[in-house]
């Protein structure tokens, strides 16, 4: 069994996207939605500049609201710590997309909630999800958090401060973020322009 | 574009009705099936390389089912590692695009150039149309007056092989003349090499990087981007000048704001810093470069201080660059940008920047510039052509020879500048003119001319005179709507092209083979341009019955096959990096006349050019307008990938930047939409505001290769504004060829509203293959 978490690494991170058109090739995203989206926010005033560039998609919560909230059982926790839908037993009544405070879920139009799955069917094939494989600056890094060899605890065991976003929501997110530009931390939602 | 959880309610509200309504007792089990993934089918690979930009990354397709499904970067490919861009992995999206041209379409008669009228026709019919009009115009007017324009790898078919064999000299390519020559000639003439397709920055070694208006992370060239990040990461520090605070200067240890168009100052300046302190590398210096004491006199005055009433940056921030760089040289270095052609002065520019580079003793050194090897291949042996392909490419200077054989004239733009490949900007006048000659008859090759070419009124002045104007292309973009004959390629999923051969620290060789077959009754370039050749009569230059049997030959000449590279898709070559390793083999790198580097140019003084760079004042902005200065984002490729619409989802519109007080003072709110009108009354949009601190008062900047006319282009169509729409003037680089684009004023008109289209979204669910 394996604690997977992904890391990204936000000094690398220039917002290209890859990640995103990957992620909408690799699961068949359907138009209008997105699992996996890009935040851009510019902090201080000419010439003390500084953006930030902020990959954001499902954080596989080690305690996630979204599961309790599901009526049929389709939300659940992976072994392996991965928040996963049973598409065929979800009933789409939209009562995980309410609970989740990352607006990380949405309605797929053929009938079910869909959302991130850190590419599941490829971890189990030993491949990195399909954003980690392509970021052109490697700012994504996935892996074992129990594993301390893994690039992810290397990465997090080097960083000066890790981030996680709503930390006030207690939901122990699995989607870390490093290296945030600003030493106030990530940017606030309100702060930031999409 | 995210579902919002008010959204939501209304969805799940539907949802949960549908369920009651259908009466099922089981409400728990799905009344649908959930579809089966892609990846669940039999996957099939196919080894080929990108086309979504011109940085060739090798690439792994995915096929299930017939279709292609997922693209990914070849894990042993030098360009792309594994890993691709955005608009790498979108490729499908183009393949898929409903938009695209799909069979051959002829004017209707008696419609005139620009009107879109067109009726289908065959292959045949298209075919020998424009053979027979071509043939008329060489009998009337000679073959060079038929002009070759082409952009992307399939070019290689419509601007050397086709005009080389037909005898025409002006082939054109937007990626000389309005992109790369001033750094091209300049290196040349410095280093006795060009730059290439791939600039060849040693980042693994390198720890000290200044960027000049070089936007990495916004043109998302694959490699680069990875190489950068990575030395990055290993603690290199970076500087940036740009008026405009880039992505790269959000990694940036230093950003400086220079004022636009001075950057020749400030690179004189660090000149004269590392001559005056004697901080330059004095034994690489003497060894490998010829005119310093001229360098030395030129730079005498050119201080700090001299420099920063010109460029605004602190004379005490640029002498402590010039100290920082030369304490970490030769790993220190500044890397050529690619679209240098901003002023008109830029040869002299990038000369400067050549000049700084040979003084931190970085060129063929680790840290600095690698030497690109190209790699071994050979040409299929076809008969010689009359002609030598004058078009050049981003990856050289190359050009034809300036000695025309007998019977066939010179470039139409010859004697204009010094470089000896044609710039595209120059081939228009002589279609309107007739000057030198008449330029009767145009084969367009993946260009966008109304995109990449300044002066569009003058370009479609010089389409209506024409006697032929052909079109060869994927969409039906603006441009494409003005032919006689159009002729629908496919995309590079679905055909052979030529192999590429990149030069570079590891020299390698690609091969683009079909993923899928061609859809409707599109073909690939090399079947038009061979059956267009037989038709001309120029079945001697076409010997290969078909594409397999030219590439075979090609590849069993430098013992390999296509079964092999069809089965490998890059055939990696060893390179010779370093001036070390050339000296090994009593090598010398250096072609230039004197066979050093060339500080001062023996050849630019006899030609009447300034032998060392100086700095020329920009043209400047009349009170009211702002400098437009423009750029690219990494999710789009020029003018190419607006109708994809996983990347339009992406960045379905570009904003104009106007620095935050600078709008506050015009009255601007953030996100209205405003027009843009240039000085000479040219009016773009409706545009998005985004007020930023991220750029100076005097300019503002777009995106480039939004604004798309097609109505046929449906995703692409109206959204955001043409940064070349507004670009009629420019100023020529005498030396280069290049079109200096950044002489173009805009004024901000507001009230423009927000145009009324369809959500990319809804377009893309409406159009689905």
């Amino acid at each position: 069994m394996a604690r997977y978490a992904m890391v990204i690494d936000l000094e690398a991170c220039v917002g290209c996207g890859a990640c995103a058109a990957a992620c909408v090739l690799e699961n068949e995203v359907p138009p209008g939605h997105n699992r996996l989206w890009i935040r851009q926010r510019e902090l201080g005033e000419f010439p003390d500049l500084t953006v930030e560039y902020r990959p954001e998609q499902c954080l596989h919560c080690e305690n996630p609201p979204c599961v309790p909230a599901c009526p049929t059982g389709a939300s659940y926790q992976s072994d392996d710590g991965l928040v996963l839908i049973k598409y065929e037993r979800c009933i789409a009544c939209g009562a995980c997309i309410a609970a989740c405070p990352y607006d990380a879920r949405f309605m797929n139009p053929a009938g079910y909630v869909d959302k991130c799955t850190f590419c599941e069917h490829r971890v189990k094939n030993g491949q990195d999800p399909a954003c980690v494989e392509t970021c052109p600056t490697g700012c994504r890094v996935f892996g074992d958090l129990d594993d301390p060899e893994s690039p992810v605890r290397v990465l997090l065991e080097e960083a000066e401060r890790i981030d996680v976003l709503r930390p006030e929501m207690g939901t122990s997110p699995k989607l870390l973020y490093v290296n945030t530009p600003s030493k106030r931390g990530l940017a606030a939602a309100e702060e930031v322009e999409l | 574009m995210k579902l919002t959880r008010r959204k939501f309610v209304t969805l799940s509200a539907a949802s949960v009705g549908a369920i009651a309504l259908s009466g099922r007792a089981d409400a728990l089990k799905a009344p649908w099936t959930v579809p089966r993934k892609w990846y669940e089918d039999e996957v099939k690979t196919v080894y080929s390389y990108c086309e979504n930009c011109f940085w060739k990354c090798g690439i792994t397709v995915k096929v299930a089912g017939g279709k292609v499904r997922k693209i990914d970067g070849q894990k042993d490919n030098p360009k792309s590692r594994g890993r691709l861009c955005p608009r790498g992995q979108a490729g499908v999206a183009q393949l898929y695009d409903p938009d695209r041209l799909k069979r051959p379409l002829i004017r209707v008669e008696g419609s005139q150039r620009g009107e879109g009228k067109y009726r289908e026709a065959s292959w045949e019919e298209a075919l020998d149309y424009i053979a027979e009009r071509m043939l008329k115009i060489k009998d009337e007017y000679g073959p060079e007056a038929i002009a070759f324009f082409g952009h992307g790898s399939g070019d290689t078919w419509f601007v050397e092989y086709l005009p080389a064999a037909w005898g025409s000299p002006n082939a054109a390519k937007p990626a000389v003349s309005v992109c790369t020559a001033p750094r091209e000639t300049a290196s040349q003439w410095t280093f006795g090499r060009g730059v290439g397709g791939h600039e060849p920055i040693d980042w693994e070694n390198t720890d000290y990087i200044v960027l000049i208006g070089h936007h990495i992370g916004e043109d998302t060239h694959n490699t680069q981007l990875q190489d950068f990040s990575a030395a990055l990461k290993r603690g290199a520090r970076l500087v940036v000048v740009d008026p405009r605070f880039s992505t790269a200067a959000s990694k940036a240890d230093r950003w400086l704001p220079i004022k636009p168009g001075t950057d020749t100052a400030l690179l004189l300046a660090w000149i004269n810093v590392l001559i005056s302190e004697g901080l330059y590398q004095r034994e690489y210096v003497e060894k490998y470069t010829t005119g310093f004491d001229e360098l030395a006199r030129h730079v005498a005055g050119k201080t700090p201080e001299w420099a920063a009433e010109i460029t605004e940056i602190p004379a005490d921030t640029i002498r402590a660059v010039a100290r920082e760089m030369a304490a970490h040289a030769p790993r220190a270095v500044l890397p050529p940008s690619r679209h240098t052609v901003w002023y008109g002065n830029d040869t002299q520019r990038m000369r400067a920047l050549y000049i700084l580079n040979a003084l931190l003793g970085n060129y063929g050194v680790p840290g600095g510039f690698y030497l690109a090897k190209s790699p071994y291949l050979e040409k299929y042996p076809h008969p010689p052509f009359p002609l030598e392909p004058a078009a050049g490419g981003c990856s050289g200077s190359s050009g034809g020879g300036e000695e025309v054989p007998e019977g066939y004239k010179p470039r139409a733009d010859k004697g204009k500048f010094f470089a000896k490949t044609t710039a595209i900007q120059e081939l228009i006048e002589p279609m309107i003119s007739g000057e030198p000659y008449p330029i009767r008859g145009l084969l367009c090759y993946g260009t966008n001319l109304f995109h990449s070419i300044p002066n569009v009124p003058r370009t479609k002045e010089a389409l209506k005179k024409l006697d032929l104007y052909v079109a060869i292309d994927v969409l039906p973009m603006e441009h494409v709507m003005w032919a006689d004959v159009i002729l629908p390629e496919c995309t590079y999923l679905e055909r052979y092209d030529d192999l590429v051969a990149i030069a570079h620290k590891t020299p390698f060789i690609e091969l683009r083979q079909p993923a899928v077959e061609p859809l409707w009754d599109s073909k690939p370039g090399w079947w038009i341009m061979r059956e267009l050749a037989v038709r001309l009569g120029l079945e001697k230059f076409v010997p290969w019955k078909n594409i397999e049997e030219y590439l075979d030959t090609r590849l069993q000449a430098i013992g390999s096959s296509l079964e092999e590279m069809k089965k490998k898709g890059t055939i990696v070559q060893r390179g010779r990096p370093y001036l070390k390793d050339w000296e090994r083999w009593h090598m010398n790198p250096f072609k230039t006349p004197s066979g050093k580097i060339e500080l001062y140019s023996e050849t630019f003084a006899e030609h009447g050019y300034d032998p060392l760079p100086d700095y020329t004042p920009p043209m400047e902005p009349p009170a009211g307008f702002y400098r437009l200065l423009y750029g690219r984002t990494p999710v789009h490729s020029f003018a190419k990938t607006q109708n994809n619409w996983v990347l339009m989802e992406l960045k379905p519109e570009n904003e104009v930047w106007i620095n935050r007080a600078e709008g506050e003072k015009l009255g601007l709110s953030q996100g209205e939409y405003v027009w843009l009108e240039n000085d000479q009354g040219i009016r773009e949009g409706p545009v998005k505001v985004r007020l930023t601190e991220r750029i100076r008062r005097d300019c503002v900047y777009l995106v480039h290769g939004f604004g798309h006319k097609s109505r046929g282009t449906r995703i692409a169509y109206g959204r955001g504004a043409s940064d070349n729409y507004l670009q009629t003037r420019y100023v020529l680089d005498k030396i280069s060829g290049g079109a200096g684009l950044r002489n173009n004023f805009v004024k901000i008109v507001p009230g423009a509203g927000r145009p009324k289209l369809k959500r990319v979204a809804q377009l893309a669910r409406e159009r689905r293959l």
